[in-house]
């Protein structure tokens, strides 16, 4: 018997871009009727871009990869990069369009808690009920019927109708059916996000007890950085489909960050997509420019820079406010001024200087928010823009400065030097 | 390299045609079993007369056609009471037809369990014909005792001693509700259209079926076209057995059985093509 337990060759999943036929035949009759016509798509939006219609899209665009036994693989990438693809593929929801994937032992796949339940049934039936979509049978529920109750902390709950249970619970007890699969291989999907802080470090326990205790094979697909640390021991990261980096988790996790490239001495902001609580901005922020064509900052530094805003109208009292994140996306701090500018109307810039002395090295990325206070002293937001402007901090002279930082264990902020005596 | 028997499972584009995997579901029967009682406990919880709604219905519908079909329109029923008629009439063709609705939405009703966890998906259509059995062994019962109490007020009922095929007779439409289910099921993942037809298609289906009439009341070339419908034989073969009325009809019978066979093996051929995919168009 060989230790593979899962062998993923030259993996392909197709999709075709804009809707899968017209829902109904009539629709999909009228649709190649016009076709023929060389009428338009009399379902397209008016508007609608339908160059790529119908057009072949890739999800997965061959994959390889090998997991061996008792693995922890953790799985990035950004939105869209072909994640949750891979799970559907492996947990069989769907099937490939190219490629194969061979799997030895047993295989349970967690893309969601409490798939199956049912409001009206009490929570011990939902567990019987769970547990026989997941794929145990009666015997072995009944064998850990205690454990899960147990763990779930709903024991005085168990036979009320999991309708009158509070989202955490039902959660809980969801997860805990999951945790107590007696397979091989487990897939998951973020689902470790459950409950309050102190269930989400038992599920994390329980996962890493399933890891490096019981010897079972796992697929964690995440976001959350700190987690995959904490369970993985090796990580994947996926691009457009393909698989970039395949290695430890430290550096996959660089990988994964720096997609977002450092940023030059000039940056086009009047294009960028603003978040839903600046989407009605009245001013423009246009460019920024900063004195470092590099991103690369040493411990200490300043960042001198200029922002360039396009105001309609006169506007006194301008404050700056900049936010700085880590690139995981942890917030780290915020600055900003007491002192104001005033926009002209027409083209506007504000010269700023950020003290960055309090980062620890890493990456990080600012956000600018300009704001005024009016005769009543309530802030109003003109405009703001999240994590564009991206830098690297590195170590600079004096303490430290020949130790690798690391963020897993120090955080984001460089403590002030140890006096000893 | 290793061989590929050496691996539990092996996912690949797709399956040939023939590889049903009915062995897998099989091994989820626990599986069945619990959508059976859910579906049990789900229907009938927070209401008063539970299970009782079971016997209710069947009740009241035979009553509506004994007015309806029997004193109103004065169709004959073999010298049958008409009560006792149409529920022997109905135990079947009720069941058949919630087989056939029930199977039918199996896909899109399920969407949300099924794209988030593997299981063979089968399953499904089995258990609500499950779920659904209890109910026709209820009626039948029902029919039993409504037979025992026209006997004591002096009715003559002449119970065959082909009584043995009942079961056979209710295997069969089992068999051919989740057949016909499932076709309807996989050809409608993609077009909704269908689900439609369905309700009003098994209505029609009714009316070829000697459900609320004697097959001694058509004549002619209308009584090839009936019989030929499978579930004709099995309703006619049906009231054979039980109340003595009609005729036993082997051959047509036997044609049934085929059609049946052959139903369902399309069914589940279809079914095991459109679930592999079936959520990217659902």
């Amino acid at each position: 018997m060989s230790d593979t337990a899962i062998k993923i060759e030259n993996l392909k999943k197709q999709y075709t871009l804009g809707a899968i036929g017209g829902k109904t035949l009539s629709a999909d009759l009228n649709m190649w009727w016009a076709k023929v016509r060389g009428k338009e798509n009399p379902y397209a939006k008016i508007g609608e871009d339908t160059s790529n219609y119908g057009q072949k899209f890739y999800a997965l665009n061959g994959i390889n990869l090998e997991i061996k036994k008792g693995e922890a693989v953790g799985i990035i990438g950004t939105n869209g990069a072909g994640k949750s693809t891979l799970l559907k593929l492996l947990s069989r929801v769907t099937a490939p369009t190219e490629g194969r994937i061979r799997i030895n032992g047993r295989i349970t796949s967690m893309l969601e808690v409490g798939t199956g339940f049912h409001p009206e049934l009490t929570g011990r039936e939902n567990i019987y009920m769970n547990g026989a979509i997941l794929g145990m049978t009666k015997a072995e529920i009944d064998s850990k019927m205690e454990d899960i109750i147990e763990f779930s902390e709903c024991r005085q709950f168990i036979d009320t109708p999991v309708k009158r249970y509070s989202s955490g619970m039902y959660v809980k007890l969801a997860f805990s059916v999951a945790a107590h699969l007696d397979s091989d291989i487990m897939i998951m999907d973020e689902v470790l996000a459950v409950g309050d802080m102190k269930f989400q470090q038992k599920c994390l326990g329980k996962m890493d007890d399933a890891a490096h205790g019981e010897g079972k094979t796992i697929l964690y697909v995440s976001h959350n950085m700190t987690t995959i640390r904490q369970l993985c021991s090796r990580c994947i990261v996926l691009s457009h489909g393909t698989v970039i980096f395949d290695g430890d988790v430290e550096s996959a996790i660089e990988v994964y960050m720096g997609e977002n490239k450092v940023s030059n001495a000039e940056t086009e902001i009047a294009k960028v997509k603003r978040a839903p609580e600046f989407s009605d901005h009245k001013v423009t922020m246009t460019k920024l420019t900063v004195d470092n064509d590099q991103g690369q900052y040493m411990v200490g530094d300043v960042i001198k820079g200029k922002l360039f805003v396009d105001s309609p109208e006169t506007i006194d009292d301008v404050h700056l406010r900049i936010i700085v994140k880590h690139a995981d996306g942890t917030p780290i701090t915020m600055s900003t001024s007491s002192s104001t500018v005033s926009f002209n109307k027409g083209e506007n810039d504000i010269d700023f200087v950020l003290d960055t002395s309090m980062l620890a090295p890493g990456r990080y990325n600012l956000g600018f928010v300009v704001y005024n206070v009016n005769e009543y002293g309530t802030d109003q937001t003109l405009d703001g823009v999240h994590s564009v402007y991206v830098f690297q901090v590195s170590g600079g002279d004096g303490f430290n400065n020949n130790m690798e930082w690391k963020n897993k264990y120090w955080g984001y902020v460089l403590g002030k030097e140890l006096e000893v005596k | 390299m290793q061989k590929n028997d050496k691996w539990d499972i092996d996912i690949t584009p797709r399956r040939k045609w023939y590889e049903l995997r009915l062995k897998e579901v099989y091994s989820y029967r626990d599986l069945i079993w619990l959508l059976v009682k859910r579906s049990f406990s789900a229907q009938y919880k927070q209401t008063v007369l539970g299970p009782l709604w079971f016997i209710i219905n069947p009740l009241i519908s035979s009553f509506i056609s004994t007015l309806v079909f029997g004193n109103i329109a004065g169709i004959e029923s073999d010298g049958v009471p008409y009560f006792l008629f149409y529920l022997c009439g109905y135990t079947l063709w009720n069941y058949f037809s919630t087989c056939v609705n029930q199977t039918s939405t199996t896909f899109t009703t399920n969407a949300n369990i099924m794209g988030k966890v593997y299981f063979p998906r089968l399953t499904m259509p089995i258990s609500s014909v499950i779920f659904s059995a209890l109910n026709m062994i209820i009626i039948f019962f029902l029919s039993i005792i409504a037979m025992i109490v026209y006997r004591i007020q002096g009715f003559e009922i002449h119970t065959t001693a082909m009584i043995w095929i009942i079961p056979l007779l209710m295997l069969q439409t089992a068999v051919l509700g989740l057949g016909v289910g499932i076709i309807i099921s996989s050809l409608t993942t993609k077009y909704r259209d269908l689900t439609i037809l369905v309700g009003f298609g098994i209505q029609l289906w009714m009316y070829i079926t000697p459900v609320v009439y004697p097959m001694t009341a058509v004549k002619g070339s209308l009584k090839t076209i009936i019989l030929l419908n499978p579930m004709s034989a099995v309703i006619q073969n049906y009231k054979y057995a039980l109340l003595g009325i009609g005729t036993f009809e082997p051959l047509y019978w036997l044609i049934s059985v085929i059609m049946t066979g052959v139903l369902f093996l399309l069914g589940v051929l279809l079914f095991n093509n459109v679930e592999q995919t079936f959520m990217d168009t659902v």
